[in-house]
């Protein structure tokens, strides 16, 4: 057959196309990313935006702001697109750019597979947000949707929501196949399993839990569609089924999701840390084998969200004793990083800001958390904003801080430009100050027994309350900034050298700045990957 | 780093401004011992970690500080260190199982609900408590028990839109339960419509209400007083507005109570065989409008359509009786059931429904209610 | 043949967004169905209708590129990697209903007639009792279910019957499936094409003795109203039978690549990875027949 004419690399050097449309058909990684880290910053906006509204609510005392009913709906949306619409597509679209070039493969294994779960999502998040113009309001159950304020007693908007979780489970599961693929098939072929640097360990690992939850939580809302609509009795006390029961399948997923947000972040933080400390990354061979450890007991603990719904003592000490274990491999983490810094050479440029911030802010959020894990203890702090504070100490400072710090150490790789290195430190310095502001007190208005997802408040907590606003508006201002940073940087940024970091490492650095349209046809040789590896000493 | 010392300059302000204000920063000791031993394994594991935190940042800044390169640091090439990797994997081991021990140790006291003097079964609503007294010879509580509805004060619902809030707003009660110190007593929480949790933090008792099964919990109260808690868990539009109050009384008190409820039910029952007069009807009605119901179809009786549909001009409320009785007492969807309201009362309410907001239905008696149950 | 040495990657494609319209429509559209708007069940169907057309389409593309040899083996294995995990996610899914079916018996039925902590549930339900799989026959308050009773059926599911013959039916498939791959690569293409069109048939078969059991279901009164016991009874067997006709289908279409003889006795992976799917049906009935008819 005369298929040499469409062989595959013929048109490998070509650019992208022009136009609109590139973006919709396009099968480039790099495209692909670029739109799902768009796509989650714009969700990351309505989602903070909705968390303004919350906030402001907050401010004080009586209800201001909005009714009682569409607090909980903004409190529900807010939780489920900062999760689903802004954390997860951002981590998959770093993976998207940077694990092929990590690798030194040509693309994703299943490029048109690729185009379709980033085009899933957006008609996700159009259905899911579609639910505030219907009758009797959008989704008001929390982000948990526990039955049955979900089934019985939740408006007609809910079966939308429900078919927009399992668009948003379609574009995970296929994004997480295809990131499985790419490593374990794409890699270069001269690349071991234990060359691989940190992020793609830590996105494969994650990809193993995305498909192991996912699907049961697509479970999940398959039988709330069937409690609503068909008349079977699964989470309902009177056809022998069980409320809890919705609790133990939502937090089988609902666990491993939450360190589905987290690993990926350890894997940015461990490229950061040694290329600012000019060391290579201590203990590397344990840092996978922790991510290791940490997905696997992320399956087996889901039940510490529910030490209060009367399960048996059994349960309790056995769900507290797994979760307390999460912190021996976590802390490994954190005390290799530690040991990474330990007799380096450090600079402090933004990406290394945000780094280091992260270590120290996020294993506070792991403190709290092991005192979550506490069943007696958690029996005052379930349900308050102890929890709030915790998570958004992981996930604000933790998830969300890895990203930005990400979106800095790639940016040059990205668009071969530099960003204005004073005005991100100026952002670093008001987004740090801004977000303990707004979280930290927190911590004292749950010890002090203010519950979580209440639109008003007793007097006592009004000082606190008031304080986390301000710090809520000031964090929030800070994205204007950092939207002008990375636009001004796009637009004007000095140009960036191919190794902007002098001791980077990894494949991605060993091409040019911006990287190719088309990178590694001819996958990297043993040497290039030897240099590139993390865990060999740097010259 | 002067931008570090403005910032822990300016923490340390804020922070001195909270240690003169009145509000509290930690958990409550409460007073049961559960509460007490709750207190004291959160403020270990909180110094433990405090202490854990010491020496893992205490290392970050001292690298920050003396490993930089503006100092003239030049970077060290070590990058493994099996002993050191097996050292910080098993120290945090045994710091878990330190905290393991009494943690395992309170559970197991707390979750251990037997041999209580007297239950108190706890029931959720949206958005309202229902308290039964379960038959208890040791207080004289009859074999029927003592029943009652405990519903967010309307000082505090006044209060909700206004610009100043009285002193317990959202924290107070129509009714509040009554509990004796020094008892042993047992908690049954369960719930009417979706998963709500009573909690007290003074008693260190925090427990959902799950519809369909029964949980427990137990709680010895060590001293009278007056005792808030709120809902713990969502249960819709009011979860903010379901709050719990207990006052702790001496033994004696609590008997003396407990006749008193005894006298009114039988006074309740009484009122009920009897026919009221509309007026009678329409001023009872209101209270026990404004507090079940006006939640959702609202004081003025405009609900909040399209979801809480209006009293005024309703179908129903100017239609026949015997539907309305039949809709307040077994609920609709998302309109509750309200069987557990007495005879009287649901008479009453139903009639101001029925002939106030300008409706024009027909009078309902206690009998026409007992006759639709 | 040509691209030996260079992974394919294709350049833009519109079969994506094609099929996100197509979900998105279908999914608007049931959910408009389920709440009784007219036009709902149109809308669903014009959703299903756009995502055939981009299976068609896309799975076309993709059999067309590989006839033309646009594919190396390093593509072939990207295939394997991911039927394999879109498998395992479905095992997933399938562990949720599994999984429920284990809570309710194991703990929910005994807890609501007063085991392990929950002495006092019973309370509630006027002493009811644990029986199983009969649990819709004395749930305790049928007609507390927010007013609308439960149906009670009047018998059980003979296992022996139907479910055995069907489990036969299945098993046996798995066979002619397997004596259809080896005859694949001994290159005898009558032989595939025999037993595929047995396992094709063992297929269908096995749907039409299902649908025979759901309307004795019916007739005895299980039905997805019957308690948690015919919840989990028709979410099961149902989802399992939906992928039963997904993957009769698939080898349908696969009978119809033989034909056209796009497979070799090396390459042939669109056969394999149909081949996986049944099989794991296969092993999902197993389960079934186990836990959902048998103990
Ligand atoms: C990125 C997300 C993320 C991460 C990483 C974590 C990490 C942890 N979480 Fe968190 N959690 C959430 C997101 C996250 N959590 C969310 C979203 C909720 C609320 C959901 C909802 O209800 O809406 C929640 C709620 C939650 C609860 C339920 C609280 C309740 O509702 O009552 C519990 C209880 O056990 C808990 C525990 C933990 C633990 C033990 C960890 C551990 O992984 C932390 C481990 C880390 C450390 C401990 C620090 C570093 C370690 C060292 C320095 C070593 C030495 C330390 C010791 C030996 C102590 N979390
Ligand atoms: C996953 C990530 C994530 C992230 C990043 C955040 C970010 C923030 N979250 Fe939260 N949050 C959750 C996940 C997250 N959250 C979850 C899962 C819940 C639980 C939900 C539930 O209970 O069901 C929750 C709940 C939650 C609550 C409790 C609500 C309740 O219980 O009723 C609060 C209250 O303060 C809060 C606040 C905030 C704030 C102020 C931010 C800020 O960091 C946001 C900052 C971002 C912006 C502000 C947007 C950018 C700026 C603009 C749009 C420009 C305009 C700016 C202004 C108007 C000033 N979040
Ligand atoms: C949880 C919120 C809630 C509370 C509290 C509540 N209702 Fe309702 N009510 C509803 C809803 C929702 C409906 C609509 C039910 C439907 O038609 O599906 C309704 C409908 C009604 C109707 C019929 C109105 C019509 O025109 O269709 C009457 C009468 C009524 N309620 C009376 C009461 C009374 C009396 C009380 C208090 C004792 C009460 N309600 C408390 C939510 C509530
Ligand atoms: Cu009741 Cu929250
Ligand atoms: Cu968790």
């Amino acid at each position: 057959m005369a298929t040499d004419t469409i062989a595959a690399h013929d048109d490998h050097h070509h650019g992208p196309e022009k136009g609109l449309l590139r973006w919709v058909k396009t099968t480039n990684h790099k495209d692909i990313g670029s739109l799902y880290l768009w796509f989650s910053f714009m969700m990351l906006l309505v989602g903070g935006a909705f968390a303004m509204v919350i906030r402001a609510e907050l401010f004080m005392p009586g209800i201001q702001v909005v009714d009682p009913h569409f607090f909980n709906s903004m409190t529900t949306m807010h939780g489920l697109i900062m999760v689903f619409g802004a954390i997860m597509p951002a981590f998959v679209g770093l993976g998207n750019w940077l694990i092929p070039m990590m690798v030194g493969a040509p693309d994703m294994a299943l490029p048109r597979m690729n185009n379709w779960s980033f085009w899933i999502l957006p008609f996700a998040g159009a259905i899911l947000l579609s639910t505030f113009f219907m009758e009797g309001g959008a989704p008001a159950f929390g982000w948990t949707f526990y039955a049955p304020l979900s089934t019985t007693f939740a408006p007609d908007s809910t079966d939308f929501f429900i078919f927009a979780v399992h668009l948003l489970g379609f574009s995970s599961i296929m994004g997480a196949i295809n990131i499985i693929a790419t490593v374990l098939n794409m890699r270069a072929p001269d690349m071991k399993l234990m060359d691989m640097p940190l992020f793609v360990w830590t996105w494969l690992i994650t990809s193993f839990l995305l498909i192991g939850a996912m699907p049961v939580l697509a479970g999940a809302v398959t039988m709330m569609l069937t409690d609503r609509n068909f008349g079977t009795s699964f989470f309902d006390a009177a056809g022998g089924g069980d409320p809890v029961m919705f609790q133990h399948i939502f937090w089988f997923f609902g666990h491993p999701e939450v360190y589905i947000m987290i690993l990926p972040a350890f894997g940015v933080i461990s490229h950061i840390i040694p290329t600012f400390a000019r060391k290579p990354l201590f203990g590397y061979s344990s840092m996978v084998y922790a991510t290791a450890a940490i997905a696997f007991l992320s399956y087996i603990v889901w039940a510490h969200h529910m030490f209060l719904t009367g399960m048996p003592v059994a349960g309790q000490l056995y769900f507290m004793y797994a979760t307390m274990l999460i912190a021996v491999p976590t802390g490994v983490k954190v005390f290799n990083w530690v040991a990474t810094m330990w007799k380096g050479s450090m600079t402090f440029e933004t990406p290394m800001l945000w780094a280091l911030s992260f270590v120290f802010l996020f294993t506070i959020g792991g403190f709290s958390g092991l005192m979550l894990g506490i069943v007696p203890a958690d029996i005052q702090y379930h349900d308050t904003y102890f929890v709030v504070a915790h998570f958004h100490y992981v996930l604000v400072t933790g998830a969300l801080w890895s990203i930005i710090a990400a979106v800095f150490y790639w940016f040059p790789k990205w668009t071969g430009k530099m960003y204005n290195e004073s005005l991100a430190k100026i952002h670093f310095w008001w987004s740090i100050i801004s977000v303990n502001i707004l979280f930290f007190p927190q911590h004292f208005l749950g010890l002090a027994g203010m519950p979580r997802r209440i639109p008003d408040y007793n007097l006592q907590f009004a000082d606190f309350n008031m304080i986390s606003s301000i710090g809520a508006f000031m964090f929030g201002a800070s994205f204007i900034l950092f939207t002008y940073i990375i636009i001004d940087g796009i637009r004007n940024g000095k140009p960036a050298k191919a190794r902007p970091w002098e001791s980077a490492k990894g494949l991605e650095w060993t091409l040019g700045s911006p990287a190719e349209y088309h990178s590694f046809d001819k996958a990297p040789s043993r040497k290039a990957i030897e240099q590139e590896s993390q865990h060999t000493s740097v010259a | 780093m002067k931008m570090m010392k403005t910032l822990i300059g300016a923490i340390f302000a804020i922070a001195s401004t909270f240690a003169l204000s009145e509000y509290t920063l930690n958990m409550t000791e409460g007073v049961t011992s559960v509460s007490q031993n709750i207190y004291g394994l959160h403020m270990t594991i909180f110094w433990i970690v405090t202490a854990i935190g010491i020496v893992v940042f205490g290392a970050m800044a001292y690298s920050i500080y003396h490993h930089r390169q503006s100092k003239g640091a030049k970077a060290a090439h070590f990058h493994e260190s099996t002993t050191v990797e097996l050292l910080w994997t098993a120290i945090p081991i045994v710091i878990l199982i330190v905290m393991a021990i009494p943690a395992t140790k309170v559970l197991i006291d707390l979750e251990n609900t037997d041999n209580a003097e007297m239950t108190l079964k706890i029931t959720g609503h949206q958005w309202k408590w229902q308290y039964d007294y379960i038959e208890n010879d040791t207080f004289g509580v009859p074999k029927e028990g003592i029943t009652m509805m405990s519903n967010l004060a309307q000082s505090s619902r006044d209060a909700i839109k206004a610009s100043t809030q009285p002193e317990h707003y959202l924290l107070d009660v129509d009714n509040r339960v009554v509990l004796p110190v020094d008892t042993r007593i047992r908690f049954l929480m369960t719930s009417n419509d979706v998963i709500h949790n009573w909690w007290v933090p003074a008693f260190g008792v925090k427990q959902d209400g799950n519809p369909g099964y029964i949980n427990d919990a137990w709680a010895k109260i060590e001293q009278e007083g007056t005792y808030r808690g709120q809902c713990a868990e969502l249960c819709g539009k009011d979860h903010g507005y379901m709050p719990i109050v207990v006052d702790v009384v001496s033994k004696e008190k609590y008997k003396a109570w407990v006749s008193e409820q005894k006298a009114a039910a039988a006074a309740a029952a009484a009122s009920a065989s009897k026919t009221w007069s509309k007026d009678e009807l329409m001023a009872k009605g209101e209270q026990v409008y404004n507090a079940n119901c006006a939640g959702c179809h609202q004081k003025d009786g405009k609900g909040m359509p399209p979801v809480f549909p209006a009293m005024v001009g309703s179908s129903i409320a100017n239609g026949p009786a015997a539907d309305h009785v039949n809709l307040v007492l077994h609920g609709k969807g998302a309109m509750p059931a309200f069987k557990m309201l007495g005879d009287a009362d649901l008479a009453a309410v139903i009639t101001y429904e029925r002939q106030g907001f300008g409706n024009t239905g027909t009078v309902v008696q206690p009998s026409d209610v007992k006759s639709g149950r | 043949m040509s691209s030996k040495d260079s992974y394919y990657v294709p350049h833009g494609t519109y079969w994506p967004i094609i099929g996100s319209i197509g979900i998105a429509t279908m999914f608007v559209g049931m959910a408009n169905m389920f709440h009784g708007v007219s036009w709902g069940g149109s809308v669903t169907a014009l959703g299903l209708g756009i995502v055939l057309f981009m299976m068609f389409g896309w799975l076309g593309q993709v059999v067309n590129e590989s006839v033309n040899g646009l594919y190396n083996s390093q593509v072939d294995r990207s295939f394997r990697w991911g039927m394999s995990w879109f498998i395992f996610s479905e095992v997933m899914f399938f562990a949720a209903f599994f999984g429920a079916l284990f809570y309710a018996r194991e703990f929910a039925i005994p807890w609501l007639s007063g085991e392990g902590n929950n002495q006092f549930t019973p309370d509630l339900w006027n002493g009811f009792v644990q029986t199983w799989p009969e649990i819709a026959f004395k749930t305790p308050a049928a007609e507390l279910r927010n007013g609308t009773a439960l149906s009670v059926p009047t018998e059980l599911i003979d296992t022996w019957g139907l479910p055995a013959l069907n489990t036969a039916i299945l098993l046996l498939s798995g066979v002619t499936l397997t004596f259809a791959h080896h005859a694949l690569r001994a290159g005898e293409r009558n032989k595939i094409i025999g037993w595929l069109v047995a396992t094709i048939a063992l297929g269908v078969a096995f749907l039409g003795f299902q649908i025979a059991e759901y309307g004795h279901a019916y007739d005895i009164g299980l039905k997805l109203n019957s308690g948690i016991y015919g919840s989990t009874f028709f979410m099961l067997t149902g989802f399992h039978g939906f992928h039963v006709t997904v993957g009769a289908l698939m080898l349908i279409v696969i009978l119809y690549r033989v034909q056209k003889g796009h497979f070799s006795k090396e390459n042939h992976f669109g056969f394999e990875g149909v081949a996986w799917y049944w099989h794991f049906v296969d092993v999902v009935w197993l389960g079934l027949f186990v836990f959902v008819y048998w103990i």
